[in-house]
């Protein structure tokens, strides 16, 4: 009974958990620090096998509609409706589930390592409670089929995410990372919000498949496509709209800055899906597949190169964060670029696509590990300089394993999830145009030749005198960091087995905009 | 279906498992040439301490190379492009906004508004 229910809504509770989660937060945190630890123990888990339930409905069935309000919830076109989807509606398929599925993941993650990362700070129930609130945020994004609803989602992901960035206040200085960030993604959402409204008023619909279905192009059309890729594109962090997130990455406490990848990861989402199924064919697919590729090489390597002279550690990992993001809009760009000629879409622009999904999900895994173990060190030392770190390998030997794979696999080195996904894109960019390819492979070596920096200046040398009293960081930091050390590991050993599983599905969904249309519409 | 499968990227393969298999006989190896060497050293003896021209060795924290240290090739190899990039990245917003209009402006131009 309870499961039937479970399955049967798990669109609207998967947000629906998280909501609740976050509001009940103060009012648990009054009792005591153990019981709130496990609520958001509680509530991350639940959200993420709700996710789970949800993945394999939409993996085994096809995509899952969600109508809020409705007496079927899973018909888009209720009776009282005179025949249109007047009904915010969760639009679940393939790529949204894979979205859906490894954002709650991470966001429990992030909720573990969390527990004993800030003993000595204030506020942490607003901390847990505004997490919550972020992956809100960031599962609306991916689920929905409204594009009005889409902005609102946009909105609580921007909001808490800027909330969580000052929550260190650190002298002013993450606030004002905050504030750069909060005002930029204002800026962002202004432009979502302005395109939702341009469109709402030629198609009469908010409803991202009645509005595919009934895409002219036109000249209203086109500005309201720059406005929505421009304004995703930043939030997403690509190059040269990225300078916000080496501010806003190394001031946020670890665990948020992992979890806010994954949050600009639904922005990217964004960007393929108003690419793709928005307007799909009807845009002019090359000039801006290679836009979106431009944007992709900008962003690999400005990214690499701005890290390699950096001092402080997360810094320096944010803008590996940029860089990686570049592979994954090359992967898709080709895609795009190539969406209209069906011979050269089989040939190598599907792989292409899945390459650069494969590259999302492995990047919340591996630059995750990273930025949790620069919270670690972080948490041991006190300090972020590179200069300043040095030996630590004689006591954080765990934290120093976990870094070696999140660089490995950063860096491409087989076996790690990285490689996979990044000889998915060499090769079939390699058939595109060649000199992407290359581009791509210099940009890791870079990265690697950046990591063996770090890791030398943290945890190789003598063992150092005012680090006498290191020692390994608490057992939920170090369980957070495993997790996502044995997925890193694990998704490089089983990369087909995932591609057939998840990666196909998702990139043949963003592909095939017929079927998103056909399953609000009908005709399926 | 076998356990580990061979990645399909529409132009070669990779199978972890070989890679793997790969990566445990270099191991064997590296650890039989390992074991060649010698199994103890003399500790407390002179030619065990750091030799550095008859001068005192310097304390752990100063023989540790800082990161800075490292790759200052390569970025005054890339002088003249880190002397523009770097100032690009001034942390003042209005510079960030100025760089997000402009490719907004771009991408207006791309989509064939104008």
């Amino acid at each position: 009974m309870i499961w039937e229910f479970w399955s049967a809504n798990a669109p609207a509770l998967l947000l629906a958990i998280p909501m609740l989660g976050a509001f009940a937060t103060p009012l648990i945190g009054r009792m005591g620090k153990t019981p709130r630890n496990l609520w958001i123990l509680l509530i991350t888990a639940l959200t993420f096998v709700t996710s789970a339930v949800l993945a394999v409905e939409v993996y085994t069935t096809g995509p899952v509609i969600y109508t809020f309000g409705a007496a079927a919830s899973s018909a888009a076109l209720v009776s009282d409706s005179g025949g249109i989807p007047v009904r915010i509606i969760f639009n679940v398929d393939a790529m949204s589930a894979f979205m859906a599925l490894f954002a709650s993941f991470v966001g429990m993650v992030a909720a573990v390592f969390s527990f004993p990362s800030g003993k000595m700070e204030s506020g942490r129930d607003g901390y847990f409670a505004l997490l919550l609130l972020l992956l809100v945020g960031i599962l609306g994004m991916v689920c929905t089929g409204d594009l009005f609803n889409f902005f609102v989602f946009l909105e609580i992901n921007s909001l808490a995410g800027a909330a969580l960035v000052a929550y260190r206040i650190d002298k002013g200085v993450a606030v004002e990372a905050a504030l750069k960030y909060a005002f930029l993604s204002t800026l962002a959402g202004l432009l979502v919000l302005y395109a939702v409204a341009l469109l709402y008023g030629q198609y009469d619909s908010l409803n991202i498949a009645v509005i595919a279905e009934r895409m002219q192009f036109g000249f209203l059309d086109k500005v309201a496509l720059a406005l929505l890729l421009t304004g995703l594109a930043m939030k997403a962090g690509a190059v040269p709209m990225h300078f916000w997130t080496p501010d806003t990455y190394s001031m946020a406490p670890s665990a948020i800055t992992a979890f806010l990848v994954v949050a600009s990861q639904a922005s990217l989402y964004g960007v393929f899906r108003v690419a793709f199924t928005l307007y799909g064919l009807t845009l002019n697919y090359v000039t801006i597949g290679w836009f979106i590729i431009i944007l992709g090489v900008l962003s690999m390597f400005v990214g690499v190169s701005m890290a390699i002279p950096q001092k402080d550690v997360k810094r320096l990992m944010a803008y590996h964060a940029v860089s990686q993001t570049g592979y994954m809009l090359l992967g898709v760009g080709v895609g795009l670029a190539v969406l209209g000629d069906p011979v050269m879409l089989e040939s190598f622009g599907l792989t292409a696509m899945e390459g650069g999904i494969f590259h999302i999900v492995n990047h919340a895994m591996y630059k995750g590990l990273l930025f949790l173990t620069a919270g670690a060190i972080f948490y041991q030392t006190g300090t972020r300089n590179l200069n300043k770190l040095g030996g630590l390998g004689h006591s954080m030997k765990w934290t120093m394993l976990f870094f070696v794979i999140g660089a490995l696999a950063i860096a491409g080195i087989p076996p790690f999830n990285g490689f996979a996904s990044k000889l998915m894109i060499y090769e079939s960019v390699f058939a595109f145009n060649p000199l992407l390819s290359i581009i791509a492979m210099v940009v890791s070596i870079l990265t690697l030749a950046s990591f063996v920096k770090v890791f030398h200046a943290i945890f190789m040398g003598p063992r150092q005198e005012r680090y006498a009293e290191v020692k390994e960081v608490p057992v939920p930091m170090l369980a957070a960091m495993g997790i996502l050390a044995l997925l890193t590991v694990l998704m490089g050993i089983f990369p087909q087995q995932i591609v057939d599983l998840v990666i196909s599905p998702a990139a043949g969904a963003l592909v095939d905009q017929g079927s998103y249309i056909a399953s609000v519409m009908g005709g399926l | 279906m076998a356990l580990i499968e061979t990645l399909d990227t529409g132009f070669g393969a990779w199978n972890p498992l070989l890679w793997l298999v790969a990566l445990v006989v270099a191991l064997l190896i590296a650890w039989l040439i390992r074991s060649r060497g010698e199994s103890a050293r003399p500790s407390g003896a002179e030619s065990a301490k750091p030799y550095l021209s008859g001068n005192d060795a310097p304390s752990a924290e100063e023989t540790h190379v800082g990161a800075s240290n490292l790759y200052w090739g390569f970025t005054d190899a890339l002088k003249g492009y880190y002397d523009r990039v770097v100032p690009i990245h001034s942390g003042i917003l209005t510079d960030y906004v100025l760089w997000f209009i402009g490719v907004l402006a771009l991408v207006i131009i791309m989509a064939g508004v104008l």
